[in-house]
């Protein structure tokens, strides 16, 4: 059984867009954009950077070096987009995939890699970037960022809280009472949802029968559909959204419209459930590729700027799998580190007895 | 000195705790003009207004999960959960973030946490309002888990557990919020400290373990026991994660036989973890099996039956007496 999914879409959803897949600058009614050819250039640098991160960091799974790895391949624009459209006061709230939003809060790469090379759990100081550690369960750190944003709100501070999550975690109950309550408290909060059209093997329509970007009137608050590809659109889009978080407007519901174009993770294999001629088409709306057809129609860049980022890229990515590898290994009570804040009796007895039947090998 | 109800020393201690600290926050459902079900945040809106008494959405998971990024902010919320069969709507938030996030931010963050929890049963409830959830939690490392059974205590456990930068999961005896004790709320010389139990009765021939509404069960049947001649050692062990060991295997050494009595099912209660550290811990002081009393392996029954359920001082009793059977 499946939902009539005509049911409920009165209209044909709108999608802003201000770069189309071709390069060509549109104009849209409610969001433009004014970037300066070196801003244009920045973004094509990020957008190229950050593939190429996650390029390293599949092989080093491929290799053995990473458990598993969460690639966001085609997903760049949506996340540096957005990711750019931050302020150093706000926080962002991610899921495990916003390898691109780490970048524009200048995480370490390598600290990305922790996590999935099982040496820890969450390798960087949130505080440090205000960028949220990766968030495993999916959904709960929308409700985390909502507070967060009511904490801002009771600071009287100028920042707003982004909360990233995906198609499939719409359905989750936490994302829904995160709406309400970002709803309710007129929380300083933004909700940008990368639609990539699959949660592992199921399809949006698993998830949905409306567009979901059109949830966000049942809550109470503005939903705009942007195309996920397109890195100025998700730019803009999300500076506005956080330009009225901060100025007191309360949440919006971001859905960039997007494509995994890889495996969920490493350890997926997406032919057993969509059809290679998806991955083609939407390989037509890379997002890379579009800044770079627009840098070189408006000659704002050249092949030299083209290979300058990409001889950056191969040094980015030799240097991060050399990080890697020289990552080094947890000790064994280092595991006892960290579980409670203050003291605690139980941890420090078994943390000593572990540590003396260690000893006992020794001898 | 001053006479306070249970609740109205838990008001106490939280409207103290929030005139020391402008970042303690109250929140959950009609904790504000209500001043919750059980009145134990009666007043606290009115006097701290409405962004430190935060009357929420009907949503537990919600309540935790945003209590969590508050504390993210440096806030330190005291979260209510109305009932305590309404927390598993929260266990996730509870479990997998509260718990784990200070860990895995390798110590870059604390979550200063207060989770409200009225627990038990005995009030003549329906179903979900009389449960006593306190296994869950103790088995989830990164949470403090402690519960109140009288007045005083509940005065100072709650100030001690809103300053702790440990998550802390507290566990309010319902059906003795009405009873009243004199409090000396202008000295903390008498507070002891949060993670260290209590011998509430001294005793010589078998020791009593309760926390919670039974505490004073067991001091009732230590009672009754003194008039068939025998002497039984009550400890009230206030905190459940972590447990004040000492205090517990130093009482055992001396009686030699142990009663542990809680309203939870006694199937992998916390009774089951009492009794094995006592076992590998005082195992030649034993003079016979550690005994335990407590709910059956049924759901809470319907409040006709709960007399029948709930542990009371004839089976403390009657679990003594087969304590020295051996």
């Amino acid at each position: 059984m499946t939902a009539d999914a005509s049911r409920g879409a009165e209209a044909p959803p709108e999608l802003v867009q201000l770069l189309t897949p071709e390069g060509e600058r549109v104009e849209h009614p409610d969001y433009d954009i004014d970037l300066k050819p070196e801003e244009v250039r920045s973004l094509y640098r990020d957008l190229v950077l950050v593939r190429r991160i996650d390029l390293e960091a599949v092989a080093l799974q491929r290799q053995g070096e990473l458990g598993i790895w969460a690639s966001l391949l085609g997903q760049e624009a949506a996340q540096i987009g957005s990711g750019r459209a931050l302020t150093d006061a706000d926080m962002a709230f991610p899921t495990y995939r916003e390898h691109g939003v780490a970048w524009c809060r200048d995480v370490d790469p390598v600290k990305l890699l922790g996590l999935f090379r099982g040496v820890n759990h969450g390798g960087w100081d949130p505080k440090e970037h205000n960028f949220h550690l990766y968030t495993i369960v999916i959904g709960s750190q929308t409700l985390h960022a909502v507070g967060y944003a009511m904490g801002i709100q009771r600071d009287d501070a100028s920042a707003a809280t982004i909360a990233y999550f995906g198609d499939g975690a719409t359905s989750q109950g936490d994302v829904n009472e995160s709406f309400i309550w970002a709803s309710v408290f007129n929380a300083p909060i933004v909700f940008f949802c990368q639609n990539n059209q699959w949660a592992i093997s199921e399809p949006l329509e698993k998830q949905t029968r409306i567009p979901l970007y059109r949830r966000a009137s049942g809550f109470g608050f503005p939903g705009i559909r942007v195309d996920g590809n397109d890195v100025f659109a998700c730019l803009a889009v999300t500076r506005q959204a956080l330009k009225n978080a901060r100025e007191g407007h309360g949440p919006t519901l971001i859905e960039a419209y997007t494509y995994r174009m890889g495996a969920h993770t490493t350890t997926d294999d997406p032919t057993r459930y969509r059809v290679a001629s998806e991955l083609e088409a939407w390989k037509l709306k890379d997002p890379i590729e579009r800044v770079k057809s627009y840098l070189f129609k408006n000659e704002l860049a050249d092949q030299a700027f083209i290979e300058s980022v990409e001889a950056e890229a191969d040094q980015l990515g030799a240097d991060l799998r050399r990080r890697c590898l020289a990552m080094p290994d947890p000790e064994p009570l280092d595991m006892f580190d960290h579980v409670y804040t203050e003291p605690h009796p139980l941890i420090d007895e078994e943390r000593a007895q572990f540590a003396a039947y260690l000893e006992g090998f020794e001898r | 000195m001053t006479v306070l109800s249970l609740s109205k020393a838990l008001n106490e201690g939280m409207r103290k705790a929030m005139e020391d600290d402008s970042k303690v926050l109250i929140m959950g459902e009609d904790v504000g003009k209500l001043g919750g079900v059980f009145r134990v945040t009666d007043g606290l809106q009115k006097d701290f207004g409405e962004d430190r008494v935060i009357d929420t959405p009907l949503a537990e998971s919600g309540i935790i999960g945003t209590a969590i990024g508050l504390a993210l902010r440096g806030y330190r919320p005291v979260c209510e959960i109305q009932f305590d069969g309404f927390v598993f709507p929260a266990a996730d938030q509870i479990i997998t973030q509260l718990a784990k996030m200070p860990m895995r931010s390798l110590g870059a963050i604390k979550l200063p946490v207060v989770v409200r929890i009225p627990c038990g049963g005995g009030i003549g409830a329906v179903e979900h309002h009389s449960e006593s959830p306190e296994a869950y939690f103790t088995h989830t490392a990164g949470l403090r888990v402690v519960a109140c059974s009288n007045p005083a205590d509940a005065y100072s456990m709650i100030q001690q557990a809103i300053r702790s930068d440990d998550p802390v999961i507290f566990f309010e005896p319902k059906r003795r919020y009405w009873e009243k004790a004199d409090i000396d709320t202008g000295s903390t010389d008498w507070w002891t400290p949060l993670d260290k139990g209590k011998v509430v009765r001294q005793g010589t021939d078998a020791t009593l373990l309760a926390y919670g509404p039974m505490v004073k069960t067991c001091l009732e049947a230590a009672t009754a026991a003194e008039e068939d001649g025998r002497s039984l050692e009550v400890i009230d062990l206030r905190s459940l994660n972590p447990l004040d060991a000492p205090l517990v295997m130093d009482s055992v050494r001396r009686t030699g036989r142990v009663v542990v009595v809680h309203e939870a099912p006694v199937n992998s209660g916390f009774g089951a973890e009492l009794a094995a550290r006592i076992t590998e811990q005082c195992f030649y002081h034993l003079e016979s099996p550690v005994l335990r009393v407590g709910g059956f392996s049924t759901p809470y029954p319907p409040s006709k039956l709960e007399e029948h359920y709930l542990p009371d001082l004839d089976r403390v009793l009657d679990a003594v007496d087969r304590a020295f059977g051996y």
